[in-house]
């Protein structure tokens, strides 16, 4: 087999692709906190004097911690990402960048690489398994990572398209995910990924008493919605009470004798399950989660991979989340308007980004946000969110643990909601509930520096998140 | 009457717990004074439950402390707390026999003039975990007008008798039907013994099931996890449901034609039968407002 694409090292093939100052390179975080590949290129780059670079990468996890280094030495001037976690978010929290951080959603980043607005010059792509044509897919050699959805755009629209792989079939692979033919580069490396930090071995259900108690609510709340009958569609995170309800939601189905539609978005084991034990026709994937799923997506025909792009694009004649009856979000504020937050806490730090929260809210008929009434002493329900991730016209339901609150422009689902004798309350009442346990917060103080915006989905500015105060 | 399906232990010493408890689903929540509390922690447990009962009292959940046993110093402050705080329930540990009942009550009465608590609302429930208690089972049972009802304590009553625990829990059926027999005899509830293997649920679904069937008015619990199982043993399906409601409407007819007896589907409709139906119906109510009508 030809190997032409093979390129002995990370450094030769970005130069060998024209790499310069102020070029936009793209990444994604399918390998999560286990990634090896965006430290090793910011490495590449540092050893061939680049500088003032834009990082696009989907997430940004604790393992690449090493940005903030380069952030200082003016190789990376800017960045441009989903969702932020860790030593790197406390970082822009502090305001280590001169540039606003560009947030987008797991459909906008897309729409955005799409229509042009975020350009990408290069895309690396960390890629498990690849044939000597430049053929990838996640699902093979000792890093994988099943589904590869949310770098298949940059690979379609980047001007150079580099694999970086740690391992190379003999054969031509059978389950392609990026063709060959988008594929200008091959780089073998000892190893692109901590396998412990790619997946879960297996994400547990919470035992807290009081998720199980959201998710009960939760639950509830589908059963009374009328959504709930053959050809669902569902979408559900991977946090405790989300994940907590996608339990009652099977005992439900079999309960009823329903059968679902598809399951959308990350994937745990216990979509898994769901598909095996033939509740749902099938599980539409941008992301696996833990090492049951990645086994899932190669061996079992109705578990599909599919790009960020048709997962929740919204300049798509359509997209998937666009057919999702119910969804389950979480969220660390929500104020009396339902807006959300999930890219700060309430002390305005970052914590994390939308990623597909503003797709899915926006696509599904049922957006339901669970959340705790109070977490760490501080009420969920705000008055206003610290930021606006998800407008609250996307959002129908707020279920906690202590009650429930349909948001006023659901008219006809609270009238259901009533006949099934939840506990219903305004919103107002459910911040009146949890400030009767908090009291009221002293107001947050932040900086005026503006540390990044929140791009909705349709490329709209809806908010921007400020430097916090030292203290 | 009002449910009171499931009575979920809370250790008193846990303000999260405590917090939380009146989202977890059980019918009725029992702040803890006793064993999961260190001898250490005693007095802050109180000060704690106290200012839980006050200030963040759970709502629609009935509230039951379980005081300290009245061997030791703990009692009467414990007592007192209850008093100010304002609690559905006092659950009086190691009860062994009727002089123990009176004791109590006397401390609760002492308490309640002392702080100018005029109502008498609180209900004392018996817990009785001991060979000598099942033995003195309905004198305990008897013992005096606010006991409200009794509750199995199968952990200690197996320790004591040599018996391993089993999820069959055949080691308890004896004590389990001198408590259920105790308390019908006088008129009281019945709450059963909780499942002590945490994680099996399918087994806890058993015994909840078994106890239900046996008559009791419902179960304790150590884990919240346990609630969903047990409140859906202690409530009646729908088609018992259905019966009950076809059951008083014949009844009603039988009534009002003057006949003392009817029939349903070739079943005879007497008074034992319309009581069951009646006993089905009130199962269906919503929880707890008020668990002083007994």
């Amino acid at each position: 087999m030809r190997t032409d694409k093979c390129i002995p090292d990370i450094a030769t093939a970005l130069r060998e692709a024209g790499v310069r100052d102020g070029m936009t390179l793209s990444f994604h975080h399918h390998l999560r906190d286990g990634d090896f590949v965006v430290n090793r290129v910011l490495d590449a780059l540092e050893t061939l004097g680049v500088e003032g670079m834009r990082i696009a990468l989907s997430s940004v996890f604790p393992v690449h911690e090493p940005l903030i280094r380069h952030i200082k030495s003016g190789l990376v001037r800017s960045l441009d990402t989903d969702y932020v976690s860790g030593p790197v978010a406390k970082a822009i929290s502090s305001g280590i960048l001169a540039q606003p951080v560009m947030f987008r959603s797991h459909g906008g980043r897309p729409r955005a690489i799409g229509e042009g607005s975020l350009h990408i010059d290069i895309a690396c792509v960390a890629a498990p398994c690849v044939d000597g044509l430049g053929n990838i897919n996640g699902s093979g050699g000792p890093s994988a990572c099943g589904s590869l959805g949310y770098i298949l755009p940059d690979a379609a629209h980047a001007g150079r398209v580099i694999a970086i792989t740690d391992f190379v079939s003999k054969e031509p692979l059978r389950s392609i995910s990026i063709p060959h033919s988008s594929v200008d580069y091959i780089v073998k490396v000892d190893t692109i990924g901590d396998p412990a930090g790619i997946v879960s071995g297996s994400i547990n259900l919470t035992r807290d008493p009081v998720a199980h108690a959201i998710a009960r609510n939760a639950q509830a709340v589908i059963r009374a919605s009328g959504l709930l009958r053959d050809g669902f569609n569902y979408q559900t995170g991977a946090g405790g009470a989300s994940l907590a309800a996608s339990q009652y939601l099977r005992e439900d189905m079999r309960r009823m004798g329903l059968h679902g539609g598809f399951l959308l978005g990350g994937i745990t084991r216990y979509m898994v399950d769901m598909l095996e034990e033939k509740l749902f026709d099938a599980i539409f994937d941008v992301q696996c989660f833990d090492l049951h799923s990645v086994r899932s997506i190669a061996e079992n025909a109705a578990h599909h991979e599919i790009s960020a792009d048709s997962y929740a694009n919204p300049g798509r004649k359509s997209c998937y989340v666009d057919f999702l009856d119910v969804v389950l979000l979480g969220a660390s504020e929500v104020d009396v308007n339902f807006n959300v937050n999930v890219h700060t806490d309430s002390n305005g730090m970052l914590i994390g980004g939308s990623g597909g929260h503003n797709d899915a809210a926006a696509g599904a008929n049922m957006t339901i946000i669970v959340a705790p009434l109070v977490r760490a002493r501080l009420p969920i329900v705000v008055e206003r969110c610290t930021t606006i991730t998800t407008p609250g016209a996307s959002v129908d339901v707020l279920v906690t643990e202590r009650g429930i609150a349909i948001n006023p422009a659901r008219a006809e689902l609270a009238a259901r909601l009533k006949e099934a004798r939840l506990p219903l309350y305004s919103i107002e009442e459910l911040r009146a509930m949890a400030l009767n346990i908090t009291g009221t917060p002293k107001k947050l103080a932040l900086s005026d520096q503006v540390v990044g915006l929140v791009e909705y989905r349709n490329g709209t500015i809806i908010d921007s998140i400020y430097a916090i105060r030292d203290s | 009457m009002k449910r009171c399906r499931s009575m979920l232990f809370m250790p008193g010493n846990n303000p999260g717990m405590l917090a939380s408890a009146q989202s977890l689903g059980a019918d009725c929540v029992i702040f803890d004074m006793e064993d999961a509390v260190a001898q250490t922690e005693k007095d802050a447990a109180r000060i704690l439950i106290r200012h839980a009962l006050t200030y963040m009292r759970p709502q629609g959940v009935g509230v039951a402390v379980r005081i300290n046993a009245l061997d030791t110093a703990f009692w009467k402050e414990d007592i007192a707390a209850v008093v100010r705080g304002g609690a559905d329930f006092v659950l009086a540990p190691k009860t062994n026999g009727p002089d123990y009942v009176r004791e109590l009550m006397a401390g609760l009465e002492a308490a309640e003039a002392e702080h100018g608590v005029k109502d008498a609302r609180i209900v004392v429930f018996a817990l009785v975990e001991s060979a000598l208690g099942i033995e003195n089972a309905f004198a305990i049972a008897s013992a005096h007008k606010r006991l409200g009802g009794m509750l199995l304590g199968a952990e200690d009553l197996t320790a004591e008798l040599g018996a391993r625990r089993s999820a069959g829990g055949d080691e308890i059926f004896h004590a389990r039907s001198r408590i259920l027999m105790a308390c019908r005899a006088a008129g009281i509830r019945a709450i059963d013994t909780p499942f002590p293997f945490v994680t099996d649920l399918e087994a806890l679904a058993a015994d909840a099931a078994f106890a239900a069937q046996l008559g009791f008015d419902g179960k304790a619990a150590i884990s919240p996890h346990h609630i969903v199982t047990i409140n859906a043993a202690f409530s009646p399906s729908p088609e018992q449901i259905n019966w009950a409601g076809r059951v008083m409407a014949v009844a009603r007819r039988a009534a009002g034609e003057g006949k003392g007896v009817a029939s349903l589907d070739g079943m005879m409709i007497d008074l034992p039968v319309i009581k069951r139906a009646e006993r089905i119906l009130a199962m269906c109510d919503g929880p707890v407002e008020d668990f002083h009508a007994n």
